[in-house]
């Protein structure tokens, strides 16, 4: 039995609701500097505080973002200790690339769900020769019972290849028992006012990607 | 009031603006710098960075002195440069408040060392603040304040990387309470610290440290939280919360003031419980004090924490003997993803030319030091800000040059220049060095997220009226051509000082880069400083389409420049992802065939 949980549930929380979890959620994101993880974080972060959940986020700043590996963790519930992540504790993994993706598996709680943007970033000790590309990833991927899809490629095709993030906290948006239009008003509140309209359509591609997979 | 999600840091501006600060410096430095970056955005606090955190801490002793509320942030490494004024104004005490944030790094995600900041505070006597989420560090920052008044001392608000860059609901006032300027008369036995005046001072330190261990014992910023009696643990900071979750049945002593310690209290705690046990990350702070005042400590059961890194709730469980959630095994044999130079980065050509020199390079603190791993390889020490100019000469002293037939060359940013390279460069100068210094001008404090400094001349209050102007690239002309300060003229300097030779190159052209190096290094009678120029890839983001590769030969040369952007397709041929491309042509230049070209 694969790890994860690989069916999508739907939300129907309405606008301004105070929503209950069962206990606090925790949220990895994870991918490669300069993916966008923490605006999909903030987006995050937003939605579940607007809910009138405590919250709290940890991310890394300073010399990771130069390319590196990079991960945000979202705390959520009534009330939350810990800011940080174990091994086994993540409901949701979000993995931003591939790679990361593997690298960060151990962190998904079983029976949690695990989305994947299905596209490596060649890391650099890989193309200097000094290390290998990781064979059969999605194999591998399903193995432990990711939910894949390509969200650079959904962007594309709603003309804002920037929304990679966007989509991918679309499919997030699945797993966590917010209102729709919840997402939505975080989502246009933290993205550049000319981009809003791609940017919603990018977190619906996400969510009907998310539940199709 | 409002309720919000604010990092620490956040929290602690917001904190400081509401306890009336009026001036606040600091030198940036992860994690610690988007303290002042949020200050600065109040109007009613005046922010700068320094050129170094020693300047930044006596500018605030001295606008504390003169009556004002004042904050001074830096990391912890930045305490070591400032520990002179600071060690001394822990004896002189204050005026107005006087708070220093220091943000330590446990497990180095940015940093030399792990030093924990707490042993400063106890070496010193000066009151230390733990918070451990963002709210506690909102209100410990205004409680910061009213401690250095109330005792006559400066104080240090101390966080971790995971209290800094965390963000946490903050239930805040929003309302400023303002401080009216404390008067100033000359105190010559306060703050003339002459043997005289040191001696007598001292007594009052002694006095002050009684005072402050009386209030240590009653203050509510410490907390004890009785549950099962079986294990009693003592924290402070981030790791509260982790042992929450970790142990939620056992009872705890919360330190929110870490300096001094309550002996009575934590006796009496120790008393209440079957076994006491400290919980903390990275030394042995607490559990050295804490023993030190007679609490007989106990090692966790099933294995001792460990000794240095983060420590995660995870961790505590492991040591306490509790069951660990199911996980799948964490998989091996994945490529690294450490960070590299940026596509387009100033500074990669240079670090092949010393590569391929085969210098030895004594380098220094900034995204620079990653020109030590593959495929530069080409750092040959770093150990704090400003070594890079000092060592090389104390290698010439050694006798290196001779005899290993390198060139030894001492590699520096602007902003590290500016912190502390200026005197390494004139010890040189004024003992007859020679050699080769290269400054790494970028135009900016790159990897702290491109700040102002002397050398670009762009201030923090510049900065402050905009959201972020350095990375605005759209602005024509850019904030870089006209900063508010004033830039600092690095040749004229150099001259100034006395280097013999001071050349001027652009980093994105590799004859200049090859022939700048070349020169400076061929000549042993003369000290040269080559300046590379050329703006960080945060500072200007302007891109062009990306060159077209032809016939590739598959020597794999220019993908060794470990461009982020260059990569090999199944058969060894070098490919350009375009979507990380920015244009720079530093492949086309190193191309040994040509095969690369702009179309």
């Amino acid at each position: 039995m694969p790890h994860a949980t690989a069916s999508a549930e739907s939300s129907t929380v309405r606008l301004g609701e105070r929503v209950t979890l069962d206990g606090v959620k925790t949220v990895l994101l994870v991918g490669v500097g300069g993916q966008g993880t923490i605006l999909a974080g903030n987006i995050l972060a937003m939605t579940a505080s607007e809910a009138g959940l405590d919250v709290k986020v940890s991310e890394i700043h300073g010399m990771s973002q130069r390319g590196g590996s990079v991960s945000t963790i979202i705390r959520m519930g009534d009330h939350v200790d810990t800011m940080v992540c174990d091994p086994g504790c993540a409901d949701v993994v979000v993995a931003f690339e591939a790679i990361e993706a593997l690298r960060n598996q151990q962190f998904l709680k079983r029976g949690g769900k695990l989305f994947v943007n299905d596209e490596t970033i060649t890391p650099v000790p890989v193309n200097i020769g000094n290390a290998r590309m990781p064979r059969d990833v999605s194999a591998k991927l399903d193995e432990i019972g990711a939910i894949r899809f390509d969200a650079g490629e959904i962007a594309r095709s709603v003309g804002s290849p920037k929304s990679a993030n966007v989509v991918l906290v679309g499919a997030l948006s699945t797993a966590l028992p917010f209102g729709v239009e919840e997402w939505e008003d975080a989502i246009s509140r933290r993205v550049p006012p000319k981009t809003v309209e791609a940017n919603l359509e990018a977190f619906r591609r996400g969510r009907a990607a998310a539940s199709r997979a | 009031m409002s309720k919000q999600l604010l990092s620490g840091n956040e929290a602690i501006a917001q904190g400081a603006w509401e306890a009336g600060a009026r001036v606040a410096t600091g030198y940036p430095g992860t994690p610690s710098t988007e303290t002042l970056e949020n200050l600065v955005h109040h109007e009613d606090v005046y922010c700068e960075w320094s050129p170094n955190e020693k300047v930044a801490l006596e500018v605030g002793i001295g606008s504390a002195m003169g009556g004002a509320r004042t904050l001074v942030t830096m990391k912890h490494v930045g305490l070591n440069v400032a520990a002179d004024p600071f060690m001394s104004v822990a004896n002189t005490g204050v005026n107005a408040g006087l708070v220093l944030l220091v943000a330590d790094d446990p497990s180095m995600y940015s940093s030399q060392n792990e030093q924990d900041t707490r042993n400063y505070a106890a070496f010193a006597r000066v009151p230390c603040l733990d918070p451990s989420d963002s709210q506690e560090a909102y209100e410990f920052a205004q409680r910061a304040f009213e401690i250095s008044e109330s005792f006559d001392t400066p104080v240090i608000l101390h966080e971790t990387m995971r209290i800094a860059h965390t963000r946490t609901m903050v239930e805040a006032t929003n309302v400023r309470r303002e401080q009216d300027l404390l008067d100033y008369e000359s105190q010559p036995s306060k703050y003339v610290m002459m043997p005289a005046y040191a001696v007598a001072r001292t007594e009052v330190t002694n006095r002050r440290e009684d005072d402050l261990v009386a209030y240590a014992e009653t203050c509510d910023l410490n907390r004890v939280e009785m549950r099962d009696t079986k294990v009693g643990v003592i924290v402070a900071g981030a790791l509260y919360n982790h042992v929450r979750e970790a142990l939620p049945d056992a009872s705890v002593f919360k330190l929110g003031l870490s300096w001094p310690l309550p002996p009575r209290a934590l006796a009496d705690f120790a008393s209440k419980v079957d076994k006491v046990y400290v919980v903390e990350e990275a030394c042995r702070y607490f559990r050295d004090h804490v023993a030190a005042l007679g609490v007989a400590l106990s090692e966790p059961p099933a294995a001792p924490l460990p000794r240095s890194g983060e420590i995660f709730p995870s961790d505590i469980r492991a040591s306490f003997g509790e069951p660990a959630p199911e996980h799948l095994p964490k998989m091996e044999g994945l490529p690294p993803r450490p960070p590299a130079f940026c596509a387009g980065c100033p500074h990669r050509l240079v670090f092949c030319e010393l590569r391929r020199l085969k210098a030895v390079v004594t380098g220094d603190i900034g995204c620079y030091t990653l020109g030590a791993v593959a495929p530069f390889r080409a750092v040959d020490s770093v150990i704090d800000m400003g070594a890079s100019l000092s060592m090389s000469h104390g290698m010439e002293l050694a006798g290196v040059p001779a005899r290993t037939g390198r060139p030894v060359v001492g590699v520096i940013g602007d902003s590290t220049f500016a912190h502390s390279g200026i005197t390494s460069l004139l010890g040189t100068v004024y003992n007859g060095g020679k050699g080769t210094l290269v400054i790494l001008d970028n135009r900016t404090t790159a990897m702290t997220g491109a700040q102002g400094n002397p050398v670009n001349g762009v201030t923090l209050s510049e900065q402050g009226k905009r959201i972020s102007p350095l990375v605005d690239a759209a602005e024509k002309p850019s904030v870089l051509d006209r900063p508010a300060g004033k830039p600092l003229d690095l040749v004229a300097l150099c001259r100034a000082i006395g280097v013999d030779e001071v050349i001027e190159a652009d980093a994105q052209d590799l004859k200049q880069v090859r022939s700048a190096l070349k020169q400076a290094t061929s000549h042993e009678d003369q000290l040269s400083v080559v300046i590379f120029r050329s703006p960080c890839r945060l500072v200007e983001r302007s891109r062009k389409a990306a060159p077209v590769i032809r016939d590739c030969r598959r020597c794999g040369t220019c993908v060794n420049i470990g461009c982020p952007a260059l990569g090999k397709d199944e058969t060894g041929y070098a490919v350009i992802d375009p979507t990380q491309c920015i244009g720079c042509g530093q492949c086309v230049q190193v191309c040994p065939f040509d095969c690369i070209e702009f179309e």
